[in-house]
């Protein structure tokens, strides 16, 4: 599949005149478009070093634009605009202002590992995605995104108890984000869940949510898992140069 | 067949106790008829899903490791086998780092050392997926012999997902030629379910992903990747999708529905668990293996083929 390639052109730096005539020449419409050049003047050479920072993004300098990221991408098959070997260059060159045009879908990465395997460099560009997403969220570029609300929901209850429970998630993800728990999809799925059910089990299903599940003694665990991940947050917070 | 997987740990995972209930019944229905023994790893906890990964990967690591901690050193097992894809690929993960990552072993030794367990050292266990286990402890042959209900006639396509084969350094035993597992084209399920008496159809998409990881987040990505899974699994003429993953299961039940009720878009294949569709054809009850659960309702279409 060929890689859908982003232009560098801005479509507010086109310039089509619908009558211009100079030095006798006619330079109307379409035929006659130009480009006002630009000068990028305004590079961040810290990026790079930043996202190496953040987790994932360690091996970001291992790239040399081969495509093959873009190339055996999901979510580029989709929208063609989502293109980690773009992102990867730009964050490279340090054309900050570019990438933030991108920065709302940079978080859609599903995580399905395809650009890793295919990766002849060893880039981890899913990490990339991630740690680009980390960095937009951290520098104040973007807000926190669903996937990011998801995983904190997530991640703190297996923190908190050492696992996790489906229904509580779901619960606690949509009452964050804002959604209602009534979504009509959500609805039809649990009355085909129950077609078939007997009654009995319908009723342990019912009190099981009841009972949030455990990992038995995980108050030590607990608690070396939120100092780590104070230390953790720490760093990266003094990497990225911000301070409280 | 060889004595290989007779008795092994068993990781059912925090989804197997949730909404994939019915593949931990079938798991276990499918051990008892043949013979093999599970032992349940004590008290685990969470691998890290996909989610601790992205909060910091080093803990995803220990998280996984505390499961084999526990495997090894307090339940004296060799092999844990885990029958989600998340699960096994978190375990393996963290079995690659620990053998080959010194910041992850540091991490993991700290952090083994203030929750009062022992570290998980690398190779103290093998971690399996639930196909190695009954690939290696019963083969096709095994399986051949045991048939009761032939599967024939049923025409199956298998959905193996993304995280059983990628990415492919962290499976090492993978891609060795032989009859070892293939990361491009994996064919475990496909052996076993054959040798079932199903036909196989030719499924080009078996380890597309499913956007399992954004199934709420940004569900629209993930109707649009399941719908085109489902469409193609149609057009290959499969009456099934087989599935080895409750994330990717659960995620094709919940947007078959919702392609359908938002969309417009009703497809047919029904969904089954491979470990459902195994037991079927040894002959262990429907009830037993938790199809009434599932929400692709595949009873019609069982009793059809007198099947159930």
């Amino acid at each position: 599949m060929p890689i859908h390639e982003k232009t560098l052109i801005r479509p507010e730096n086109l310039r089509v005149q619908e009558s211009l005539e100079i030095d006798g020449v006619d330079v109307s419409g379409h035929w006659s478009t130009f480009i006002e050049s630009r000068a990028i003047t305004d590079y961040n050479e810290a990026i790079e070093d930043e996202v190496a920072a953040l987790p994932g993004g360690e091996y970001i300098h291992r790239c040399w634009q081969c495509g093959s990221c873009t190339n055996s991408c999901t979510v580029n098959a989709i929208n063609a605009e989502f293109n980690p070997r773009h992102w990867i260059y730009l964050v490279r060159i340090g054309m900050e202002s570019e990438l933030l045009r991108d920065k709302e879908i940079i978080w859609q990465c599903v995580s399905c590992n395809k650009c890793t395997y295919a990766c002849p460099r060893d880039v981890n560009p899913e990490g990339v995605m991630k740690s680009l997403a980390h960095w937009l969220e951290l520098k104040g570029h973007t807000e926190k995104s669903p996937a990011q609300h998801f995983d904190e929901v997530f991640a703190g209850q297996v923190f908190a108890t050492g696992k996790i429970e489906e229904g509580r998630i779901i619960r606690a993800f949509f009452a964050r984000t804002g959604q209602a728990l009534r979504q009509d999809w959500l609805m039809v799925m649990a009355k085909r869940l129950v077609r078939h059910l007997p009654l009995k089990m319908m009723i342990a299903m019912g009190i099981g949510t009841m009972f949030q599940p455990k990992t038995r003694g995980w108050g030590r665990a607990r608690a070396a898992i939120a100092e780590h991940i104070a230390e953790q947050k720490a760093r990266e917070r003094k990497a990225l140069g911000l301070t409280d | 067949m060889s004595a290989k997987y007779q008795k092994v740990g068993y990781y059912p995972g925090c989804a197997l106790e949730g909404t994939g209930h019915a593949y931990n019944r079938s798991t276990k229905a499918l051990g008892k008829k043949l013979g093999l023994d599970l032992v349940e790893v004590k008290n685990w906890n969470c691998c890290g899903a996909m989610e601790v990964k992205n909060i910091d990967p080093k803990l995803q690591s220990y998280l996984s490791s505390r499961v084999m901690s526990i495997a090894a050193n307090e339940m004296g097992l060799d092999t844990v086998m885990a029958p989600c894809n998340g699960c096994y690929h978190n375990l393996k993960k963290a079995e690659y780092d620990l053998a080959n990552d010194p910041a992850t072993i540091e991490t993991v030794e700290k952090l083994s050392g203030k929750a009062g367990h022992k570290a998980y050292q690398a190779e103290q266990v093998e971690t399996i997926h639930a196909l190695d286990w009954i690939k290696q402890a019963i083969g096709e042959d095994g399986i051949r012999e045991r048939v009761k209900n032939s599967l024939s006639g049923l025409k199956i396509a298998n959905y193996y997902g993304c995280m059983y084969t990628r990415p492919r350094h962290i499976f090492p035993e993978k891609d060795q030629g032989g009859d070892s597992e293939s990361t491009l084209q994996p064919h475990y399920m496909d052996d076993l379910l054959a040798a079932a008496g199903a036909e196989i159809v030719d499924y080009p998409l078996k380890t597309a992903c499913c956007g399992g990881a954004h199934t709420l987040a940004d569900s629209d990505i993930s109707t649009k990747l399941v719908l085109n899974l489902l469409r193609t699994a149609e057009t290959c003429g499969a009456d099934v999708i087989a599935t080895e993953c409750p994330t990717c299961h659960s995620g094709l039940e919940m947007h078959q529905i919702r392609a359908e009720t938002e969309f417009q878009q009703k497809t047919k294949p029904v969904i089954l668990y491979f470990t459902q569709l195994l037991g079927l054809a040894l002959g262990v009850k429907p009830k037993k293996l938790g199809i009434h659960e599932n929400i692709s309702d595949a009873l019609p279409l069982l009793k059809s083929r007198n099947l159930a």
